[in-house]
C-alpha cells in the first residue's frame, strides 16, 4: 500500500466519500491483501454474530433483528441493508480481549523456571460494522489495559493494528439505550473509517464513507484503485450526518407503544451516589429473586473485564502456560477467599454487578461502564433489564431516608497524602 | 526466587525466606506491601512481605535494599499447601511487590498501635520491624496481638526481642486451651512429609495460659491512650478489624488515624483482573491498606 500514500492525501481523515454498497467487497479484499483478519457481523445460530469475513455477501443483508428483555429474534425484510441490524451477542472485546488468552509462558530448565516471550503473531484484526457503543466500550476497554504506568502486551499488541470500519446506525433495538449513556448512535471516535447509509426507508445502493484516520485513508485511497470511491457534496455530507442525530432524536422522543417492546432509557443523573447511596435497597434482594447467577450479562458485555488466571501445564510439568480467561462477578469464586465468601448472595452479586458497572467504574476510570448497548437486557434469560433497576432504585431512595454509604470520598490513589 | 529457610511458626503456617537471584536487582519495598508467589503449573497467591524493608521506608532503589523477602502464611489450599512444602534451595516466582503501605512516615513522634488478629500479624510485621528499627522517631510502639488460642499465637519467638527493642505488646485468646486437633484433616494429609516445630515458648495445649481471654478490642481497652496522639494500624479478618474500629472510635481516636488492611481473591495484583474490587477501590492497588474514613461505609456493608 505504500505507493497509495499520494493518493491516501486525497482521502485524509475527516474527509468524505461514496462507496457503492456492491463495492464493499474491494475494502475487504484489500484488508484481506494487507494481512487482515477480517471478521464482520453474519447470521450463525438463530443470530447475527462476529465471524471471519470473505464475502460482502455474507453480511446479514436483509435480516432485522427485535431484541427485548431476554428476547432476540431475527427478521427477514428484503428492504433491510447489511448493517440495518444493531449488536448481537458479540462485540470487539471477543476478539481483543478474548475468553481464553495466554498471558505468561514458563519453562523448566535444569530445575529453575524461565519466562519465555509469547510471540504476538497473530494476523492484525479488521471489524467491520462496529457501532458507535462499540466504540465507546472500546475506549472504556483501552483505560482498563492501557495504562500509562502498564499496557497488558496481549491487548495492547492487538488493539495497536486493529483496523475499525464503523457504521452508523440508522435504526435502534429497544434495548439500545446509548443516547442516554452519551455515546450513540453517531460514531464520533476510535474509527478508521465509518459507513452511513443515507437512504430513507430501504437500503440504498452506496454509502457515505467517512475517513477517522491515516490508516482509513491508505485503506480508502486502495480501494479507490480498485473501483470509483466518488465525491460527496456538502449537501450529502450533511444528510449522511443527519442519520444518527436523527436517530438519536427519535431515540429521546421514544414512548411505550402497545404491544411493542418498551424503549429503553437510563437517568443517569448524579447514578454514582444514587447508587452507593443504597447499598441497604430492599431491591437487591427483590432482583435476587429472580436472578438465577448465569453471569450471561457480564459475558455479553462489551465492557466487562473481570478474569481468572489459571496455569496449564504439559505432562512433564516442564511448560506451564499462565491462562487468562473471562470471570464474572457472578461466579461464586470470584470472591472466595479463606475464611468466607466477600458476596455469598445472589443479592450481593448483582448489586456487585450493577454498582461497579454504573458507579464504582467511574471511580476507577472516569467514565461510566455502561454504554447502552442493551446486550445485557437481551440476552438475561429472565430478562432482568439494567434501565429497570436503576430506576427501581431511583423511584424509591428517599432523599431524605438514612443513606447507606457512600458520602465519603471514595479511596484515593496509595500515594495520596493522607 | 530461591527459598534460604524455611520454617513453620505454628500449626500449619509456614514462613518462607527468600533470597534473590541477582541481589544487585535493588528490589524495595514498603511494609504493608505484598507479594504474587508464584509456582508454575500450580498457581499464584497474595502474601505480605514480612521481613524488615532496610532502612528508610522509600520506593527509590537503595544500596541497603534487602537481601532476603519473608514470607509468613497459612496453608489453606491450592497454592499455599505445595508452598508450605517447600524447602531450603526450592525455587519460587515472585511478583511484586503491590498495593499500598502503612503510612509510617506520617506517623512520627505518634503513638502507634498495632492490633493484629491471626495471621494479621504476619502481615505486620514488616512495619514493626520498620518501627522499632526507627523506635526513637514515635512515642511508643503498642501491639495487640489476638488468636484463638494460646498455640495460635504468632512469632511468639521473637516478642522478647521487639519488648526489648521498646515495643509494648499485649496478646489475648478466644479459649485458653486449643479444645480442637492440632491440624485440621486436609492440611495433615497436605504437610504430613514435613514434621512441624512449634516454637518452645508456648504450650499448645494452653494449660500454662494466664493472660486475658477474650478479643483484640479487649486489649484496647485496657489501653491508657491519649486519642489524639495515636495512630491505630490494623490487620485481621474483616469482623474483627470492625470490632477494632468501634471500639477505637468509642475511645476518641478519629477514623482518619485508622488504617487497616483489607483482603480480597486476587488474580493479577495489577488492576486487571477486577476479582479484588471493594466498593469502588481495587484492593490491589489501592489498597491493601487503606485509611478508615476513605471505606467506611463500604466496609459497614455486609457482601461488597
Ligand atoms: C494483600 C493480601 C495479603 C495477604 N497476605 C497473607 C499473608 O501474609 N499470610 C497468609 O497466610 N495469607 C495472606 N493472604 C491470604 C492469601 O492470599 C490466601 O490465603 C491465599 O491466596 C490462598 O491461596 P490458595 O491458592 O492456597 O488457596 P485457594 O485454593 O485459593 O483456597 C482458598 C480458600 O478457599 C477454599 N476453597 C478452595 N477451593 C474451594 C472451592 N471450590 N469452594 C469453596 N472453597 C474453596 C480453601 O479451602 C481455602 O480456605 C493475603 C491476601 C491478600 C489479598
Ligand atoms: S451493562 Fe448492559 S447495556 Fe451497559 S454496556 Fe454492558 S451489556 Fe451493554
Ligand atoms: S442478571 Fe440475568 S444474565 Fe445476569 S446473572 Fe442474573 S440472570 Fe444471568
Ligand atoms: S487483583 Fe486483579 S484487579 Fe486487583
Amino acid at each position: 500500500m505504500n505507493d497509495g500514500v499520494l493518493a491516501a492525501a486525497a482521502h485524509q481523515p475527516g474527509s468524505w466519500h461514496r462507496l457503492a454498497r456492491r463495492d464493499l467487497q474491494h475494502l475487504i479484499d484489500v484488508l484481506v491483501e494487507a494481512g487482515h483478519r477480517v471478521v464482520g457481523p453474519q447470521v450463525a445460530d438463530g443470530a447475527i454474530v462476529l465471524r471471519d469475513l470473505a464475502h460482502a455477501d455474507d453480511l446479514p443483508h436483509g435480516w432485522l433483528d427485535e431484541q427485548d428483555g431476554g428476547s432476540y429474534r431475527l427478521r427477514h425484510d428484503p428492504g433491510a441493508g447489511p448493517f440495518d441490524h444493531v449488536v448481537g451477542p458479540h462485540s470487539l472485546k471477543n476478539f481483543l480481549f478474548p475468553p481464553r488468552d495466554t498471558l505468561q509462558r514458563w519453562v523448566r530448565v535444569a530445575g529453575s523456571w524461565q519466562e519465555q516471550a509469547i510471540p504476538r503473531d497473530e494476523p492484525p484484526l479488521a471489524v467491520i460494522g462496529a457501532r458507535a457503543c462499540d466504540l465507546q466500550a472500546l475506549a472504556v476497554q483501552d483505560a482498563i489495559f492501557i495504562r500509562a504506568d502498564y499496557a497488558d502486551p496481549a491487548y495492547a499488541a492487538r488493539r495497536d493494528r486493529l483496523v475499525v470500519v464503523a457504521v452508523n446506525c440508522r435504526r435502534a433495538a429497544a434495548t439500545c439505550f446509548c443516547h442516554s449513556m452519551q455515546c450513540g448512535p453517531a460514531v464520533t471516535h476510535s474509527f478508521d473509517l465509518a459507513l452511513t447509509d443515507p437512504a430513507e426507508g430501504a437500503a440504498g445502493d452506496a454509502f457515505a464513507v467517512e475517513v477517522g484516520s491515516e490508516r482509513g485513508a491508505g485503506l480508502l485511497a486502495e480501494v479507490a484503485r480498485r473501483t470509483t470511491v466518488g465525491a460527496l457534496d456538502d449537501e450529502a455530507i450533511a444528510a449522511a450526518r443527519r442519520v444518527p442525530r436523527d436517530l438519536e432524536s427519535r431515540m429521546h422522543a421514544r414512548s411505550v407503544e402497545p404491544g411493542q417492546p418498551r424503549p429503553r432509557s437510563l437517568d443517569t443523573e448524579g447514578i454514582r451516589d444514587l447508587l452507593f447511596d443504597s447499598l441497604a435497597h430492599p431491591r437487591w434482594d427483590e432482583v435476587a429473586t429472580r436472578c438465577l447467577s448465569c453471569t450471561n450479562c457480564t459475558l455479553v458485555c462489551p465492557t466487562c473485564f473481570c478474569h481468572s488466571v489459571g496455569e496449564v501445564a504439559d505432562l512433564s510439568g516442564d511448560h506451564v502456560d499462565r491462562d487468562r480467561r473471562w470471570a464474572s462477578c457472578f461466579e461464586i469464586d470470584h470472591g472466595r477467599m479463606h475464611g468466607g465468601n466477600a458476596r455469598p448472595t445472589t443479592a450481593s452479586r448483582y448489586r456487585q454487578w450493577l454498582t461497579h458497572k454504573l458507579a464504582g467504574w467511574i471511580d476507577q476510570f472516569g467514565t461510566s461502564g455502561c454504554t447502552g448497548c442493551g446486550r445485557c437486557i437481551t440476552w438475561c434469560p429472565v430478562g432482568i433489564d439494567i434501565t429497570e433497576e436503576v430506576a427501581a432504585i431511583r423511584a424509591s431512595s428517599a432523599p431524605d431516608g438514612q443513606p447507606a454509604a457512600g458520602h465519603e470520598p471514595s479511596p484515593s490513589p496509595p500515594d495520596a497524602p493522607p | 526466587m530461591v527459598v534460604a529457610a524455611a520454617a513453620w511458626e505454628i500449626p500449619g503456617v509456614r514462613t518462607l525466606d527468600l533470597a534473590f537471584r541477582d541481589p544487585g536487582q535493588g528490589f524495595v519495598f514498603e511494609p504493608g506491601q505484598f507479594t504474587m508467589l508464584c509456582l508454575p503449573g500450580i498457581g499464584e497467591c497474595a502474601i505480605s512481605i514480612a521481613s524488615d524493608p532496610g532502612g528508610g521506608p522509600s520506593r527509590a532503589p537503595r544500596a541497603d535494599a534487602p537481601t532476603l523477602l519473608s514470607h509468613t502464611f497459612r496453608a489453606v489450599g491450592n497454592v499455599t499447601h505445595p508452598l508450605a512444602r517447600l524447602v531450603a534451595g526450592d525455587e519460587v516466582v515472585v511478583r511484586g511487590p503491590f498495593g499500598s503501605a502503612w503510612p509510617l512516615e506520617t506517623l512520627r513522634n505518634r503513638d502507634v498501635v498495632i492490633a493484629a488478629g491471626g495471621l494479621g500479624l504476619a502481615s505486620m510485621r514488616s512495619a514493626i520491624l520498620h518501627l522499632l528499627r526507627h523506635r526513637a522517631a514515635y512515642r511508643s510502639v503498642t501491639i495487640l496481638h489476638g488468636a484463638k488460642h494460646p498455640g495460635e499465637l504468632l512469632f511468639t519467638a521473637d516478642y522478647q526481642a521487639w519488648r526489648e527493642a521498646g515495643a509494648t505488646i499485649l496478646t489475648i485468646v478466644d479459649r485458653p486451651a486449643d479444645d480442637r486437633p492440632a491440624t485440621s484433616a486436609m492440611s495433615e494429609a497436605c504437610v504430613a512429609p514435613v514434621a512441624w516445630a512449634a516454637p518452645a515458648a508456648v504450650g499448645c495445649g494452653g494449660a500454662s495460659w494466664s493472660g486475658p481471654v477474650g478479643f483484640v478490642p479487649a486489649l484496647l481497652d485496657t489501653l491508657d491512650l491519649s486519642p489524639r496522639d495515636t495512630s491505630i494500624l490494623c490487620c485481621g479478618p474483616e469482623p474483627m478489624m470492625k470490632a477494632v474500629v468501634a471500639r477505637a472510635s468509642d475511645r476518641g481516636i478519629a477514623a482518619h488515624d485508622i488504617w487497616i488492611s483489607m483482603e480480597r481473591n486476587m488474580a493479577c495484583a495489577a488492576g486487571f483482573c477486577g476479582l479484588c474490587q471493594f466498593g469502588p477501590a481495587f484492593v490491589c492497588r489501592d489498597g491493601p491498606v487503606f485509611r478508615h474514613d476513605r471505606i467506611a461505609p463500604f466496609l459497614a456493608v455486609a457482601g461488597l
